[in-house]
């Protein structure tokens, strides 16, 4: 394996990282030239800056609401809502799978209900929760949860069936508890499955909270953008939707990171 | 003299909407100490359901098991079973996956890890401890999935087509040296396989089962007189063909 490296296979490994750096200038022309494109058609006033805003605009918006700091109270309220449901969201999914693996009466009972509620339209509860819970975050918080747990359940319930039989079956010739089971085998061969669950909740849980926002909050990002769209201030949508588009985008690439550290680690 | 394995008139159906499967007819048979008995027979003869009833994994529908003259019920850390494939854990380092059925019957103990350290040792493994198992080549695996099996010292080991996974020659091999393993270790051994020569080339005696129902078709002593028989040594005998053949008209195998 160590042996001395080729000539062919340097070649190999250079036209290997070039590819690698041209998509990665790619990538970033792309973006750059997206927004140059716009601020252009917006000066020369081929397109409506009042209707479509303009990079240029945004950035004022933008300097303009980190100066009054107001920028910073809506991000922090998206982000700790979002974070906040993303956890109980998850942790509550994981914690009903592992129930319905443990009892199998009990999983065949809820499936019927777990399938209406995974087609149902979460959204349509808002309202509902609204009502029982007032209007603030607390009724956001519990949107955002009712949006990610069901397919987190169905998900890693999934995820523990296809546990290979064959490896239930060696801890079980040593004599394993249902509890050792789970620790030894389903919990550790699910990961994967798991970590999938994580990076689809992540996109989910930013749904729920800006719908939630959309119908009740006094603040948040959710709150910009409805506002700015009543007051036909599309600078204060468009800024909002970048600053949640890179939010997310972080929380993604942290999940995603975690993944990889944990899975390194064990 | 108390027989390692005692199996008395096992019969076990399996319970459909369907209908019922007669899968096992009144098996019985003994298993000595020390000693390495093949059972072989067509696929779906159930055989590997009799060795999950030997592993006290599944309940016979009659008859019963005795280990040492104990009567069998649910599992026995007497005995160690080994499945078709090596279901290493690649979540766990190769040290991890040796030491499972340790930490599952809560069984640490210095002296366990010292004799796991010496198997390791032994066999040839200790440079691969903190590898996963992805790195390490079939047969190694095979082998550490033996070691992970006497790790919790069982005087029976159960190997249930453990071998079939593997390509031809790596089989060959890996038969050779599982086989050394288990007779330096002084164990007493029941391989179940469709393979022939395979349970000619390791086995003392062989049980030739019929398609399902399940029933003992012939009982077969193998004997080659050579020294330190081996698998591989057992295979060049001149012996092996009139056995081969023995085995294989009575398994009766169609087309």
């Amino acid at each position: 394996m160590y042996e001395e490296v080729s000539i062919e296979q340097k070649k190999y490994l250079h036209k290997l990282k070039t590819k690698k750096r041209l998509i990665i200038v790619l990538q970033i022309f792309l973006l750059i030239s997206i927004f140059v494109v716009w601020e252009v058609l917006t000066r020369l006033n081929l397109i409506d800056p009042f209707i479509f805003s303009s990079p240029s605009r945004m950035v004022n918006t933008f300097l303009r609401l980190s100066k009054d700091g107001s920028l910073f109270v809506h991000v922090w309220t998206t982000l700790w809502e979002t974070m906040v449901g993303f956890l109980l969201g998850t942790v509550f999914g994981i914690i009903i799978a592992i129930i319905l693996w443990l009892s199998e009466t009990c999983s065949k009972v809820l499936e019927p209900y777990l399938v209406v509620m995974n087609a149902l339209p979460k959204i349509a509860l808002g309202p509902v929760f609204i009502v029982w819970m007032g209007a603030g975050s607390v009724a956001i918080i519990t949107i955002t949860i009712a949006v990610s747990l069901i397919v987190t359940v169905l998900e890693v319930y999934t995820g523990f069936l296809e546990t290979d039989a064959e490896k239930i079956r060696l801890v079980q010739s040593f004599d394993a508890s249902k509890k050792q089971i789970l620790t030894k085998v389903v919990l550790p061969s699910s990961f994967p499955v798991i970590m999938n669950a994580l990076k689809v909740n992540v996109g989910l849980s930013w749904v729920g909270v800006i719908v939630g926002e959309f119908l009740v909050s006094k603040a948040g990002l959710g709150y910009l953008i409805v506002y700015g769209g009543q007051v036909f201030q599309l600078d204060l949508v468009m800024t909002s939707v970048v600053v949640l588009a890179v939010l997310a985008a972080f929380m993604y690439f942290g999940v995603q990171t975690l993944g990889k550290w944990i899975s390194k680690k064990y | 003299m108390v027989s390692a394995v005692k199996v008395e008139n096992i019969s076990k159906t399996y319970h459909t909407v369907g209908g019922e499967i007669a899968a096992l007819e009144n098996i019985s048979f003994d298993v000595f100490q020390g000693e390495f008995v093949g059972i072989v027979g067509p696929s779906g003869c159930g055989k590997s359901t009799l060795l999950s009833i030997i592993a006290g994994l599944l309940e016979p529908s009659s008859g019963q098991i005795s280990i040492f003259g104990e009567k069998l019920s649910g599992v026995n850390p007497k005995i160690g079973y080994m499945l078709q494939r090596d279901s290493l854990f690649e979540w766990r380092t190769i040290y991890k996956n040796v030491i499972l059925g340790l930490e599952i019957q809560n069984q640490l103990t210095q002296d366990r890890k010292q004799h796991v350290e010496y198997l390791i040792k032994k066999y040839g493994l200790e440079n691969f401890k903190n590898h996963h198992p992805s790195q390490l080549s079939g047969g190694m695996r095979q082998r550490a999935a033996l070691i992970r099996t006497l790790a919790v010292d069982p005087d029976i080991l159960l190997l249930d087509e453990a071998f079939s996974a593997l390509d031809y020659q790596t089989r060959l091999a890996v038969n050779d040296d599982i086989y050394k393993i288990i007779k330096t270790e002084g164990k007493t051994a029941i391989i179940v396989t469709h393979d022939i020569s395979e349970a000619i080339s390791m086995s003392e005696r062989l049980y030739v089962m019929s398609k399902r129902p399940g029933k003992i078709k012939m009982q077969l002593d193998v004997n080659f007189d050579i020294e330190d028989r081996t698998p591989l040594s057992s295979r060049e005998a001149p012996l092996f063909r009139q056995y081969f053949n023995q085995v294989w008209k009575e398994l009766d195998v169609h087309v």
